[in-house]
């Protein structure tokens, strides 16, 4: 019964704050500064959540394999590779490293 | 996928992923409960991680300009990934198709995983043996890249990763990234400063 609990919790919370965003009213978003804010909330939340699924092990960070991995995506990006290649270049060389013993 | 290990019943993981689908909401529901915590506390951790949905949903609503009958559908799948693939479509047209597609696709693969992994199909092995693990990364850091355009967007990625990361270690699970959203209100600010500091710079250049 605690699980159900949790469970349906966590449900409404999270569905909660996905409409949230959706339902504030455009006009709301009209400010110059408001639009801007919104435009760059994302990217500051993207780039924080790819740092961490590259660095972080639970609640520490370490520079593993993965790193090298997404500096090869990096690498792939700079060379303007598509989309694929990037993804395909980091899953390999983590990989490899892993391979190697890294 | 974990959740059959710790305690949850066939129907408890699948629902979890069906209603809550935001998956590191969903890890650290799982692993709170199987550390005893209480359930109410469990759901509070969970749903620290799923407030930056709210963060997606508002330039989502700019970009997606939705009806409104239809927004209570699309905010199940307002997540990062499908965030990621529509900020990075040109047009309206094609970030709609974006969104739909990618929450369409990530909607039913991600709950036949849960309700595979739920039934004890054994999973391919060692899934970091092959890399994996930096896939999501990879394609995160890909979609992200060409929103870097301007010196401003590259200053608010460029802390919300230190911030992400120097935070990590000392605040709860999720807090962290919240933290770093802040990087947005900051380097705007910091941007009206110095434009509002040259502004009264050439105003002395007039005077002289």
């Amino acid at each position: 019964m605690n699980t159900w609990i949790a469970v349906a919790a966590t449900a409404v919370g999270c569905y909660a704050v996905k409409l949230a965003g959706l339902l504030v009213p455009a006009g709301a978003l009209e400010r110059p500064l408001v639009k801007r804010l919104a435009a760059l909330l994302p990217v500051a939340l993207l780039a924080a959540l790819t740092a961490q699924q590259t660095f972080a092990d639970g609640r520490a960070l370490v520079l593993d394999a993965r790193a090298a991995g997404l500096a090869a995506a990096a690498v792939a990006l700079v060379l303007r590779a598509p989309f694929l290649l990037v993804v395909a270049a980091a899953v390999l060389v983590t990989a490899g490293v892993r391979a190697m013993g890294g | 996928m974990t959740s059959a290990g710790s305690g949850l019943t066939l129907l408890q993981t699948c629902a979890l992923s069906l209603l809550v689908f935001t998956g590191a909401s969903q890890f650290a529901l799982v692993g709170a409960l199987a550390a005893g915590g209480n359930p109410f506390t469990a759901a509070a951790g969970a749903f620290f991680l799923g407030v930056r949905n709210a963060f997606y949903g508002l330039r989502l609503s700019q970009l997606l300009a939705l009806p409104r009958g239809l927004r209570p559908l699309a905010a199940q799948w307002v997540i990062d990934e499908t965030t990621a693939v529509t900020l990075a479509q040109p047009t309206r047209r094609s970030a709609r198709i974006g969104f739909t597609v990618t929450g369409a696709t990530l909607y039913v693969l991600w709950n036949l995983t849960t309700l595979l992994g739920a039934l004890g199909a054994k999973a391919i092995g060692d899934t970091d043996a092959w890399g994996l693990d930096a896939a999501g990364p990879a394609v995160f850091l890909a979609l992200l890249a060409p929103m870097l355009k301007t010196a401003t967007e590259r200053a608010v990625a460029g802390l919300a990763v230190l911030l992400g990361l120097g935070l990590l270690p000392v605040l709860p699970a999720g807090v962290p990234v919240l933290a770093a959203a802040l990087a947005a209100p900051a380097v705007l600010y910091l941007e009206g400063r110095r434009r509002g500091g040259a502004r009264a710079d050439a105003r002395e250049d007039d005077e002289r």
